[in-house]
């Protein structure tokens, strides 16, 4: 199963200051600690919420607001998507990460297709047969 | 919370466990005796953890304890009289403490790991015992996982690995790199066990299951290991090229009630791209070491033919039908000839593909092998000759072990029935 790991932001990671070396070097170990282990899928830092936009929704209309965003809870610095066997085993991977200072990591697991199952709508189920059988018959056609 | 506390434990296990018997294999010279004395440290901390939670540094704590044991086991050897005596030495020298584990050197380490590599794939063994062997000691799996990855009975998986240790053992394997000169030899047979390993996830050869994708996993996880361990061997990027992009099918490879779906029927856009991206890189790794033309890097060519095509009719046919006459050069067998068929088949028609297909009609190795008469069967569909076809693909059906397939099969036979 797949987490994505976020990074919360902070004022440093929004003023586009990068980390010092130590941190730099810590963090670089960790992730070949990842890549080592054969865990790590994809890993990336965000520039500030500054290089960013919002496309916001309501009523049809689509509204740009540009960044910086102000909420700091909104603000995410960067990402880990690893591929392991369990929640425990991906707390146990975010506990070796070099953190502190108070910051939370949050851990969230991805959904596969699996495991929507019941919950797709009879809509999308049936459609997805209704392309599946077109998709037959294209086939039968070209023979 | 005694639950979680176990989940936990388990979690700890399969990240640090390769490392730790890597580790105990070197000091006390024996995977047997290491694995055993990991085994120990396990039970210590099921015992331990539920009450004092899982210790700040888990890796640290586990080899400590194991190292203890290791100083117990030889006292009492000692007692007895039997050897370990200049092992006793050696550790009694060191300090009783628990060392800082993860401060070691990581080049040690990781040499360590590959010690233990090449020990469980060592020749002495079967090909069985070095794939429970690779699956316990560098996968982190129980013997119950890999029993239930098998679809054989735990006993015979336990006594598959107690046999192997002894085995080894018995055959003074060292714990050590292979000589140079056998270098290559010896990983190309550590790859064919995750290749192995992989498959068994990917086609199941027996069972109602045809997929175990976490089999998959394991050896996608082990072939990245790999890789870390040896960046240099183009072999192991072009290994794990293959399965990652064989890997971003898996989603694609299962209809809705839970049937096979052909590569050129399925819906590429459940292919993952993610893996996809993962595998070209992995290529190019292999490609940029000088290795395009490994028997890996080219099956792992022909796989990224498939991913860079959007739609099935892109496919570069006879990109694959060349990449298969290269591989059957380079590794000339029965099976990859049979590939080669279907390739050409694609590319120059179903005459020309039946042409190689008939050629392998007299070959022994592949006498009660389900896809020959499959591909047999299509490529004669294909050519209007229907009656041929279904005794084909009643053949073959009548040869799978795995039920998903019969049942595709039996399909076919009844289609090309109905046309005949």
């Amino acid at each position: 199963m797949r987490f994505l790991i976020l990074v919360p932001g902070n004022e440093q990671s929004e003023a586009g200051v990068l980390p010092d070396e130590k941190i730099f070097i810590e963090m670089n170990r960790y992730n070949e600690e990842l890549v080592n282990a054969g865990v790590m899928l994809a890993a990336h830092g965000l520039h500030p919420t500054s290089k960013g936009a919002k496309v916001k929704f309501s009523g049809g209309k689509r509204t740009i607001i540009d960044g910086p965003f102000t909420e700091a809870k909104e603000l995410i610095a960067g990402f880990w998507l690893i591929e392991v066997k369990s929640k425990e085993e991906a707390i146990e991977w975010v506990k070796r990460a070099p953190f502190d200072g108070g910051v939370e990591i949050e851990i969230r697991q991805v959904q596969e297709a699996e495991d929507l199952g019941d919950a797709l709508p009879e809509e999308v189920r049936l459609a997805e047969q209704r392309m599946s059988a077109q998709m037959a018959a294209q086939r039968q056609q070209r023979k | 919370m005694a639950i979680d506390a176990q989940r936990a434990v388990e979690a700890v296990w399969r990240i640090e466990s390769a490392r730790l018997i890597a580790g105990l294999a070197r000091i006390v010279g024996d995977v047997g005796v290491a694995e055993e004395l990991a085994q120990d440290a396990l039970v210590a901390a099921l015992e331990q953890w539920p009450e004092s939670g899982v210790p700040e540094k888990p890796g640290a704590w586990l080899m400590g304890t194991a190292k203890h044991r290791a100083i117990d086991l030889i006292r009492r050897n000692q007692r007895l009289g039997r050897k370990y005596e200049e092992l006793g030495h050696e550790l009694m020298a060191q300090e009783l403490e628990a060392p800082d584990f993860e401060a070691a050197v990581d080049d040690e380490i990781g040499d360590d790991l590959l010690r233990l590599v090449f020990t469980a794939c060592h020749p002495v063994l079967s090909t069985e015992a070095r794939v429970a062997l690779t699956l316990r000691l560098l996968g982190g799996l129980t013997s119950e996982e890999i029993a239930r990855a098998f679809l054989v009975p735990v006993a015979t998986v336990q006594q598959r690995i107690v046999r192997a240790k002894r085995t080894l053992t018995e055959a003074h394997v060292p714990f050590e790199l292979p000589p140079t000169p056998e270098l290559a030899e010896r990983l190309a047979s550590v790859l064919e066990v995750v290749y192995l390993i992989f498959n068994e996830g990917y086609a199941a050869t027996a069972g109602d299951d045809w997929m175990r994708p976490g089999l998959c996993e394991d050896a996608l996880r082990l072939g990245r290991i790999l890789a870390g361990l040896v960046p240099d061997e183009p072999e192991v990027h072009g290994l794990v090229a293959l399965m990652e992009i064989q890997s971003s099918r898996s989603r694609a490879r299962k209809g809705p009630s839970g049937e096979m779906v052909l590569l050129l029927d399925q819906d590429r856009g459940r292919w993952d791209q993610l893996l996809i991206r993962r595998g070209l890189a992995a290529l190019q790794r292999a490609e940029d070491r000088g290795g395009a033309f490994g028997p890996y890097a080219l099956q792992a060519a022909i796989a990224a033919c498939h991913a860079r095509a959007r739609r099935g009719e892109d496919t570069d046919w006879k990109r694959i039908a060349a990449l298969y006459d290269a591989l059957a050069e380079l590794a000339p067998s029965p099976v990859v000839e049979l590939n080669r068929a279907v390739a050409v088949a694609m590319a120059f028609g179903p005459a020309a593909g039946l042409e190689i297909v008939d050629s392998l009609a007299t070959e022994p190795a592949l006498g009660a092998y389900h896809l020959l008469p499959s591909v047999r069967g299509d490529l004669l569909a294909k050519l209007g000759r229907h009656g041929e076809a279904r005794a084909e693909f009643e053949r073959a059906a009548s040869l799978t072990r795995n039920e998903p397939e019969r049942r595709l099969l039996q399909k076919r036979a009844a289609a090309s029935a109905e046309r005949g």
